[in-house]
């Protein structure tokens, strides 16, 4: 945060500040002192609020010609892509903004995870973003149910069973879930209800995670305490703002590609066939960012233990602040860990591939690989590579490799001291 | 304050515990309602017997009707069905019932035919037993609906169902 205190320049605006600091806040925003070093992969914050931002708006406009009814919703999306104005773009924006959204969350996640912007004392950012995760997967998959057709249908009902595996009272929880004994009519209004709930908590979540990200600052690309503000940083505005544009309208790019030449290839034909009950399609996928965690979940031979190991995927993300015993926060100055990271990138993305094909023979066999290795990348290799490794010597500032010297006596001691115990 | 002072309980303490004590349970009473409002409600409820005619199945076919909105298989098994269901040992089974307290009449076989892994409906006639596979996950059910192989913790539930007549099953 700045330290120096704002006051408006008018009248109008220092009696209206006095009252509620708005400018206050705004003036904060705009000086923000931001490292001088982001790459790209630092713009996907923004991108990730853009995205949020298209889906309330187009969700919002779907909500007024959409039907949440068994009997009525499949026809009510054929009714928005046919006669709805512009209902077809508005839905094709809504449908692969999902996709879009998962896209960047997951660039934005690895992201932290190179440049290590989870370590301290950025952890409790890092656990409301991953809240944000599991309420975007949360509201995406109960977004997928709302076409009502058989994906949606038959999608659902494996994943409201993974709850009748817990002990004693899971078929009471699941007949809860569905108001009835199978999905049915009122699984789908209060899907739709939910639906319309969780992005506004996500936003929330959101107004959380920037505050959180305000209050330390930054991380940035070598990962090193900088000062605040000083020769290392730039105002946000004009400088960040400008980059996160740009870096936005390529994304947008992409974005109206998947829109306007190819709106269906992230999704399944089999949800153009209307629910039915009685008919199971032949191969159930859930959505491309759900499947290395359906991957992890068909994995183990057990129900009760493969819906465990698939919450405990995402869980080990949550502690993992605590499980990466490293110091040091940039892969860059991390030559082993840099391997693991891109054996990782490998196994998430291995997973994802084995979660789309069926659960048997050899890819069956990938998939156990495949988890083994992601519990122990998180449980094992992490927490022994932060005691063992030998990492490379930090630079003291972010201008220090290039002009020599830190811009400031007081880090250049503190840096010091923190490279002698490598 | 002194510590004796402190642990003796006074009026007010005994007022604060009393108004505390009759807040949770009004706060419990609001929420129940609203917790309760997602179980099966009476018109849910109330669907909850069908009727079946059964003439119409020869030995060997299948029927798939729909009860309280889930597919309930509706197998007339042929003899060696019967009696290959009926020789297996029950060692063997990862969720061991008898065939015959699974089908009373045993030419008739009636589960609901839901995979008791994630809810798919498997296919008839189909996997390593001859009779259903679940294709989500790889079940493999036997000609008595237990399951022999795959991810499936018990074998597909026998719903309750009665014989109206000789041509009418009840189910519920």
């Amino acid at each position: 945060m700045s330290d120096h205190e704002y006051t408006p320049k008018s009248k109008v605006g220092k009696w209206f500040n006095d009252r509620l600091p708005l400018l206050t806040l705004a003036n904060h925003l705009t000086d923000y002192p931001t490292p001088k070093n982001l790459n790209y992969w630092w713009t996907f914050g923004g991108i990730l609020t853009f995205c949020l931002i298209t889906q309330i708006i187009t969700g919002i406009v779907l909500g007024m010609h959409y039907v949440a009814h068994a009997d009525l919703a499949f026809q009510s999306v054929e009714h928005i892509m046919r006669d709805v104005n512009y209902g077809w773009l508005i839905r094709y924006v809504h449908a692969n903004g999902a996709s879009m959204f998962f896209l960047a969350v997951y660039i934005h996640i690895f992201r932290s995870l190179y440049y290590g912007s989870y370590k301290s004392p950025r952890e409790v950012i890092w656990i409301i973003g991953m809240l944000i995760y599991f309420l975007m997967m949360a509201t995406a998959f109960m977004g997928y149910v709302l076409p009502w057709g058989q994906m949606s249908f038959w999608g659902a009902t494996v994943i409201t069973n993974l709850f009748s595996a817990i002990p004693l009272v899971g078929e009471s929880i699941t007949n809860w879930l569905w108001g009835g004994y199978s999905v049915d009519n009122p699984t789908l209004t209060r899907f739709f209800s939910l639906h319309y709930l969780f992005p506004f908590l996500i936003l929330g979540l959101v107004v959380l995670h920037i505050w959180a990200l305000h209050v330390p600052g930054n991380n940035n690309p070598i990962g090193i305490d900088i000062k605040k503000p000083s020769k290392d940083t730039v105002p946000f505005h004009p400088y960040i703002v400008i980059k996160d544009a740009f870096a936005l309208l390529i994304f947008l790019l992409i974005f109206a590609f998947f829109v306007f030449f190819s709106p269906n290839i992230l999704g399944h034909a089999d949800n153009y066939i209307e629910a039915n009950p009685l008919v199971t399609p032949a191969h159930i996928v859930p959505e491309w960012y759900l499947l290395p965690f359906y991957a992890i979940l068909r994995s183990v031979p057990d129900k009760l233990l493969g819906v465990i190991a698939m919450f405990a995927a995402i869980f080990v993300l949550v502690i993992l602040p605590w499980l990466d015993t490293s110091k040091v926060r940039s892969t860059v100055f991390r030559p082993i860990y840099k391997q693991f990271y891109w054996f990782l990138v490998a196994d998430v993305l291995i997973l994802g591939y084995v979660g789309a094909m069926p659960a048997e023979g050899l890819y069956l066999l990938i998939a156990r690989v495949a988890t083994a290795y992601y519990f122990a990348h998180f449980l094992i290799i992490l927490p022994f590579l932060g005691m063992k490794e030998k990492t490379t010597p930090l630079p003291l500032s972010i201008t220090e490799p290039i002009l020599g010297g830190s811009p400031d006596m007081a880090m250049a001691k503190n840096n010091s001291d923190f490279k002698d115990k490598l | 304050m002194s510590d004796s002072e402190k642990k003796k309980p006074n009026r007010r303490d005994f007022i604060v515990t009393a108004t505390t004590a009759a807040g949770a349970v009004g706060v419990g009473a609001v929420v129940w309602p609203l917790v309760d409002q997602m179980n099966p409600d009476a018109s849910v409820k109330a669907l909850a017997s069908t009727e079946v005619d059964i003439s119409a199945v020869e030995p060997g076919q299948s029927i798939t009707v729909l009860w309280r909105g889930k597919p309930v298989f509706i197998k007339r098994r042929t003899q060696d069905e019967i009696d290959s269901a009926r020789a297996v040992d029950l060692s063997e089974l990862k969720h061991p019932e008898k065939d015959e307290d699974r089908a009373k009449n045993p030419e008739w076989l009636v589960m609901l035919g839901v995979c008791t892994h994630l809810g798919c409906v498997p296919l008839t006639d189909k996997g390593d037993y001859g009779a259903w596979f679940c294709p989500c996950h790889g079940s493999h059910y036997d000609t008595s609906g237990r399951i022999r192989k795959g991810p499936a913790p018990t074998n597909m539930e026998v719903p309750k169902y009665e014989f109206v007549n000789s041509n009418t099953i009840k189910i519920g």
